[in-house]
């Protein structure tokens, strides 16, 4: 499938001018509600993670009337609750040069310069009032002995300015935001629909003004009007079927704001984590996440001999490669992400992977057991040694963990303005679910940082510019009519079909499609053959899929086979997006975009821009709208782990 | 603002939600300390300790009083017990105190956990189909049970040897003949042996949870529930035992 | 391997349910319970029945959607365990499996193993949180926290809302639930000024919800997947009896 060029991007709204003062002239000039009147403005709020719970409660707490939706059976289960490593913040309370500027930067660069400057300098300043408020709400940080807070550095920075909790900094960041929500769940000010999916957006005069849900345990299908929408239903990596997110995780929401006329940049961004547990079956649901921090003290190996089946511990050390010892010297095991998943998958295309099907590499303790000792090994990593012992059955103070990349994030979602905006106004979009401050490439500890910036900080200062405006008077019942009915004909049409295969066997066999052409590598011929395959197996899909039982009810093979749906057309945008872009980017390799030594090589001449695409339909070419970075503050220069 | 324009009958749940939701009033304080304590079930455990400590208390002064079997003349210990505090209370009016006090406790003990059981009961109004031994302690699990057995002991008990009814000697005041005539039946040992051994398990779990209802855990606290519930069963049951096997006639 | 199951089924809520039982071919046993569950359910749809919802998602012990009775035991065999970090390796072929829904009357059966768990939400929304505004925070180290301090709240704080401890409970209490998120928050000095107030709101509506009394039998922390200690119920009585002692 091809695309259409379409006009470029004029207005992001952020201001012009010094950069350091952008927000902060921002929120002078962003025109405020009466907080007489706020009560008035209802604000639906779509996902109740990091940055939407944060988001609802902080809307709440400001005098606006919040709808709260979520799929799960309470908010506090959304899938930030499973972030293990930290939260970044420019606090400098470890003394160690960190700066605002300094997380600009690095966050700037993290993203191989495919960001935007305002956008990444914002969650910069942001980051530090985040840690306060969270510590206000009794989130239990880690501290040292005197008391105050403890820092750590994390995913190779340079400075300590990563907050933590143990390996639950997620989970203590989401409760907190969960309770606050539920502070104002009890005050009256948000009204909190658990086991509720949203199924369309409703626009109205060009503005999005409420959305169509299914009660999951009722199967009643209800519209909710509001003046102003927030999106922020994270990432869409389940569509490779195997990923690091949880099983409900799903593109449902943003694809259908998309097919609504939101565009949606920067696709083809997914970010690999490299250390999750391999692939044990064909029935395998869910990939396992490893703490980046094991990486500190184990060491990356696999035999020198292709097809070498002989126990670890038997092959001598002549026989083992460290590969990224040997391909990267300064950096070692600890090169970033991209680089050490796409290592692993080089070793195992070559043949020298371990453990079943040849897809994992051994990550070896013993050395850091012999210089460190059992004991302190054992403080450092004993939990995620007790998991992945739990999970595969073997001892990694014996044997080497086996070790394979899994998806873990996407930096891709609907296209907003510095306001958050998307393109349909009154549509919002943050965390995960949105593009815009990870650029092509996210920084270990910054998803929590601009989930909560987010919600608690950027979206609440700016949206009553836009609802000062309102209230926007009454909807037409057309365009509500037509949004449910719409969705009405979609769990018709899943229950009718009654064909020979489940959602679950679609959605494993466009994973496996996803995984192969567009994963950690992408080639033209491998594109081209996943933009082949994806139609034919969306119309397989239509003609074939099976879902039981019927819409009135708690019914999971409904639920599953929308989301599937969504993915399948999503995937191929995804496909679209990575062809397009022919240059080797941070989450985004091109086989035929790298250097000599098989780095990725950037093309700052022709794709310094966000891609944003427009709906045209389903398997029509869609249209690519640029939005071209600016670097003003920071020069792009290469990317160098050597 | 928050509406829906088409006056259909499936929006009408929907209708109703157009303003803000009321702010929930927040439940009233209860007026004074019983009353506060009484409305929640942290506060009847509470009740439950207290009363439990009470009784516990005069266990410990009942035990030592029996052993003076041992070592005295048990007669005039009751005999001393009525004419403690005699000038004001009146001969046998402390013993008329202290047993209004533990008729207080009990009922209020017992009036709290047939509260909290039934109140345990319409939680679990399903149960599970296969439910195996349970993870907790065995005392734990006998609590009620318990408590019904040393209740239906405390009745017997008082028409054994305190109105003497069911005595086979059953004169008042002569308690050590009482006792005597009591334990040289091997069927009234059994049956003071299952009370107390079900004393001794109420007071394991009870002398632990109780110091935890009252919101305290120390260090130690299990075994040194286990050692006094040790003492206090070796205690009351060294009396019958002594008689049975003839060392005390 | 070859399993034989014997699931609660229960079309909604208000339906009459009972065991069933099916044979579960092909698992491995590296498969998750779940994913036994996943394999199983797969066959029902194929063949035209309705598979068998069970709450999950995350997969990874942490976001507490998952949890049945398995065999009597909330989450199944296997200590500070998660039904979703199962293996069938630790089930022995030749027995069957009972796998019963959360039993409760604050928790009511939904569809199958599916219940509705939404009381413990609002055990939380009566008081288990901090009062302060977005934005209006002191800066972090403002107040320092005594490493003791911090240590116990995040120890109570692991909490993942499973329910497992109202499930296990013969009293059907969510005590260890309650108690789990007052000693976290009644820890840090940042939640003394409402410690009292929170730990009564809370009881009272548990209470009111239908939860059973705590007597304190220790099922609850015996099959906590976070090992959320018995002392944190002391602590909670502690802070209610105080309450009720100030008229807080």
């Amino acid at each position: 499938m091809s695309y259409r060029e379409g006009d470029p991007i004029a207005d992001t709204r952020a201001p012009a001018g010094p950069l350091e003062t952008r927000w902060e002239r921002r929120r002078f000039a962003a025109r405020l509600v009466n907080p007489a009147n706020r009560r008035k403005l209802t604000v639906v709020v779509v996902g109740t993670g990091l940055a939407g719970g944060s988001a609802a409660a902080t809307l709440g707490e400001l005098g606006y009337n919040v709808l709260s939706f979520c799929y799960q059976d309470s908010p506090r289960r959304a899938h930030s609750i499973a972030a293990q490593g930290g939260i970044n913040a420019a606090k400098n309370y470890a003394g160690d040069g960190d700066s605002v500027h300094r997380l600009f930067h690095d966050t700037i660069k993290g993203g191989d310069f495919r960001s935007r400057e305002s956008n990444v300098h914002r969650l910069a300043e942001v980051s530090t009032s985040i840690i306060d408020q969270c510590v206000a709400q009794g989130v239990p940080f880690a501290r040292e002995y005197g008391g105050l807070l403890d820092t750590r550095s994390f995913g190779g920075a340079q400075v300590s300015r990563t907050f933590y909790a143990r390996g639950q900094t997620g989970q203590q960041l989401l409760l907190g935001a969960y309770q606050a929500l539920a502070r104002q769940i009890h005050a009256g000010t948000v009204r909190s629909h658990p086991r509720t999916e949203m199924l369309d957006l409703v626009v109205a005069d060009g503005r999005a003004r409420g959305v169509v849900v299914r009660d999951l345990v009722t199967g009643e299908i209800s519209t909710h009007l509001a003046d102003a929408v927030v999106l922020a239903t994270g990432g869409y990596g389940n569509v490779f079927h195997l990923s690091t997110n949880a099983k409900g995780c799903n593109t449902t929401a943003i694809w259908r704001a998309h097919k609504r006329g939101a565009l949606f940049a920067n696709p083809c961004y997914t970010q690999i984590h490299p250390t999750c547990i391999p692939v044990s079956g064909d029935h395998q649901s869910k990939l396992t996440l490893m703490s980046e921090s094991l990486r500190n003290d184990g060491r990356v190996w696999v035999p020198v001999q292709a097809g070498d089946d002989r126990p670890p511990n038997r092959i001598p050390e002549d026989e083992r490669d460290y590969y990224l010892e040997r391909m990267y010297p300064s950096f070692g095991n600890l090169v970033p992400r991209d680089i050490a998943s796409r290592a692993a998958k080089a070793v195992c295309d070559a043949g020298r992977g371990v453990g079943p099907g040849g897809l994992g590499v051994y990550l070896d303790f013993a050395d850091a057991i012999e210089r460190l000792g059992r004991a302190s090994v054992a403080a450092r990593y004993g939990n995620l040694f007790e998991m992945y012992q739990r999970i595969t059955d073997e001892d990694p103070y014996q044997v080497p963990m086996r070790i394979y990349p899994a998806v873990h994030y996407t930096m891709g979602g609907l296209w907003v303005d510095y306001d958050l905006r998307a393109t349909i106004p009154g549509l919002f979009v943050i965390g995960e679910a949105n593009f815009s401050d990870h650029g092509a490439n996210r920084l270990g500890a910054s998803a929590l940082m601009q989930g909560l910036a987010d919600g608690y900080f950027v979206l609440p200062a700016v949206i009553g510019d836009y609802l000062a405006d309102g209230p926007f008077g009454p909807v037409g019942a057309d365009a509500v009519s037509e949004a449910e009915s719409a969705v009405r004909d979609l769990v018709t049409t899943l229950l009718s079909i009654d064909g020979d295969r489940t959602p679950e066997s679609f959605h494993r066999e466009l994973g496996r499609l996803m995984w192969d052409l567009c994963g950690m590598e992408r080639s033209e011929e491998g594109l081209h053959k996943a933009l082949d395959r994806i139609p034919s197996l969306r119309e397989e899909f239509w003609r074939r899929v099976k879902v039981t039982g019927s819409g009135a009810e708690l019914n999971q093979a409904l639920e599953k086979a929308g989301r599937v749906a969504d993915f399948l057309e999503l995937a191929e945008l995804m496909c679209v997006d990575a062809l397009h872009r022919t240059e080797s980017c941070g989450g985004h390799f091109r086989v035929e975009s790298q250097t000599a030594d098989g780095d990725a090589r950037r093309d700052d001449d022709h794709f310094a821009y966000v891609a944003a695409w427009e709906f045209t339909g389903v398997g029509e070419p869609p249209v690519l709208h640029h939005e071209h970075l600016r670097f003003e503050a920071v020069r792009p220069t290469v990317r160098s782990y050597k | 603002m928050y509406w829906t324009t088409r006056p259909r009958r499936s929006y009408r749940g929907r209708m109703a939600v157009t303003s803000p939701a009321p702010v929930r009033p927040e439940k009233p304080v209860a007026q004074g300390f019983p009353r506060r304590l009484w409305a929640s079930t942290v506060g009847k455990k509470a009740v439950m300790a207290v009363t439990g400590a009470i009784l516990f208390g005069y266990l410990l002064a009942h035990m030592i009083g029996n052993l003076t079997i041992f070592f005295g003349d048990i007669d005039g210990y009751g005999v001393f017990l009525r004419r403690l505090l005699a000038p004001v209370l009146g001969y046998g009016g402390l013993v008329w105190v202290i047993r209004a006090v533990l008729v207080l406790a009990v009922v209020l003990h017992m009036t709290a956990a047939i509260q909290l059981a039934r109140r345990s009961a319409r939680a679990r109004p399903v149960g599970y189909a296969k439910r195996p031994r349970a993870q907790g302690g065995y005392a734990a699990r006998t609590m009620r049970w318990g408590g019904v057995i040393i209740a239906l002991f405390v009745g017997y008990h008082l028409l054994d040897l305190t109105a003497g009814v069911l005595n086979p000697h059953g004169v008042d005041g002569q308690i050590h003949a009482n006792v005597v005539a009591d334990f040289r039946h091997w069927y009234v040992v059994a049956a003071y042996t299952l009370a107390v051994v079900a004393l001794g398990f109420h007071l394991r779990h009870g002398l632990w949870s109780g110091l935890r209802s009252l919101g305290r855990a120390p260090s130690r606290s299990a075994a040194a529930a286990l050692v006094v519930a040790l003492v206090i069963t070796i205690g009351f049951l060294s009396v019958p035992y002594a008689v049975l096997f003839g060392i005390v006639r | 391997m070859k399993y034989t199951l014997r699931v609660w089924r229960q079309t909604g809520p208000t339906a009459t349910g009972s065991l069933v039982e099916y044979e579960v071919d092909d698992v491995t046993p590296d498969m998750s319970f779940l994913e036994m569950l996943d394999v199983l359910n797969e066959r029902l749809q194929l063949a035209g029945d309705a598979p068998v919802a069970f709450d999950h998602d995350c997969r990874e012990g942490i976001c507490g959607a998952c949890g049945v009775m398995i065999d009597g035991v909330a989450h199944g065999p296997g200590k500070a365990t998660t039904t979703c970090q199962l293996h069938m390796r630790q089930f022995d072929p030749a027995r069957p499996i009972v796998i019963e829904p959360w039993r409760a009357a604050p928790f009511p059966v939904v569809r199958d193993l599916v219940v509705d768990r939404s009381a413990l939400d609002r055990v939380i929304e009566a008081g288990g949180y901090i009062s302060t505004r977005t934005g209006a925070a002191p800066d972090a180290h403002a107040l320092p926290v005594a490493k003791p301090d911090a240590d116990t709240a995040f120890e109570a704080a692991a909490c993942i809302g499973c329910g497992a401890c109202v499930a296990a409970c013969p009293n059907g209490s969510s005590m260890l639930f309650t108690a789990a998120k007052t000693t976290h928050l009644g820890a840090l000095p940042q939640g003394q000024p409402e410690r009292f107030t929170r730990a009564r709101t809370m009881v009272e509506t548990q209470d009111d919800l239908g939860f059973g009394g705590c007597t304190l039998t220790g099922e609850c922390t015996a099959v906590c997947p976070k090992g959320i200690p018995l002392s944190t119920i002391a602590r909670l009585n502690h802070d209610v009896l105080t309450a009720a002692m100030r008229g807080d």
